[in-house]
């Protein structure tokens, strides 16, 4: 079964989902290679990328749903798992920037461990 | 203290986590049938049984309504904080002004406490990075720092009042 079996306005749906995932991913590792220290490089992981992969998710659940009978239910639950692990893991490595005392960028406010 | 093997603490510590699993494992293997029902609902007993030691108390959702809208209010969030991460990533670093901020909390609740941290984590512009225990606070990275006691304020408002609302 190919694709061509989809009826033209959900292969549009899925294909903008797909796009806009791709872009906000992009967006999100742009962030990651540009953002000038290690704790603001935390903020990109923890958004951008949830957005990016739960639109590709969504994309494919569309997709899956059409092509086999019934919702599939799978691409829900890595939304689910992703948004619930990501600040987690934000956290910790926080958390072990901080224990090693890693400067912040210059201007940070308020930055802890300044004697 | 260890709930004796006849009482239901022991089997079932915690049952709303039990059933979630069962439901879980039903969704995963992506099938409806006895046999993955009957494997499901062992795996919802055996689970919550190992993992009890880690378990800090049992957490009391008080009021399910408030909690529905709430998800609605991060998901709407978090969809806000994906745009407003990516419109400064995308403009010039210079425009940055990150910083720290201490959160006080008035929440006691450990998984209450956790949700929040979540939740901090995944709105615009802002990771928790350190919470505590002994001061009751959580230390949060912002991305973009303009003006701290409203940016406490507003978490303030929109996520610890619900969730006191929820969990008391």
């Amino acid at each position: 079964m190919t694709s061509i079996d989809m009826p033209w306005y959900l292969q549009l749906i899925v294909a903008a989902f797909l796009l806009v995932g791709a872009i906000v991913a992009l967006i999100g590792s742009w962030g990651l290679a540009k953002l000038p220290d290690f704790y603001t490089r935390l903020h990109g992981p923890t958004k951008a990328s949830t957005l990016g992969v739960g639109c590709t998710l969504i994309g494919s659940l569309l997709t899956f749903s059409h092509q086999q009978d019934g919702v599939s239910v799978q691409e829900a639950l890595v939304t689910i798992f992703l948004f619930a692990t990501a600040p987690v893991s934000a956290h910790m490595m926080g958390k072990a920037a901080l224990r090693r005392r890693l400067p912040g960028v210059a201007g940070t406010r308020n930055m802890p461990n300044d004697k | 203290m260890t709930p004796s093997f006849r009482s239901r603490r022991f089997w079932l510590p915690h049952p709303l986590f039990s059933l979630f699993l069962a439901l879980l494992w039903l969704l995963m293997v992506n099938e409806v049938s006895v046999a993955h029902a009957l494997l499901g609902l062992a795996l919802g007993v055996v689970i919550p049984r190992v993992t009890h030691a880690f378990w800090p108390e049992e957490a009391k959702i008080r009021r399910p309504l408030p909690l529905l809208r709430y998800l609605l209010v991060l998901l709407v969030d978090i969809l806000r904080s994906n745009l407003v991460v990516a419109l400064r990533i995308l403009r010039p670093a210079r425009h940055l002004r990150p910083g720290f901020f201490t959160y006080p909390l008035t929440l006691d609740d450990d998984f209450a406490i956790t949700i929040l941290a979540s939740t901090i984590s995944l709105t615009p512009g802002t990771v928790s990075i350190h919470y505590d225990a002994k001061a009751n606070t959580l230390l949060v990275h912002a991305l973009h720092l303009e003006d701290e006691a409203e940016t406490i304020a507003g978490i303030r408002e929109r996520y610890e009042q619900p969730l006191r609302e929820i969990f008391r």
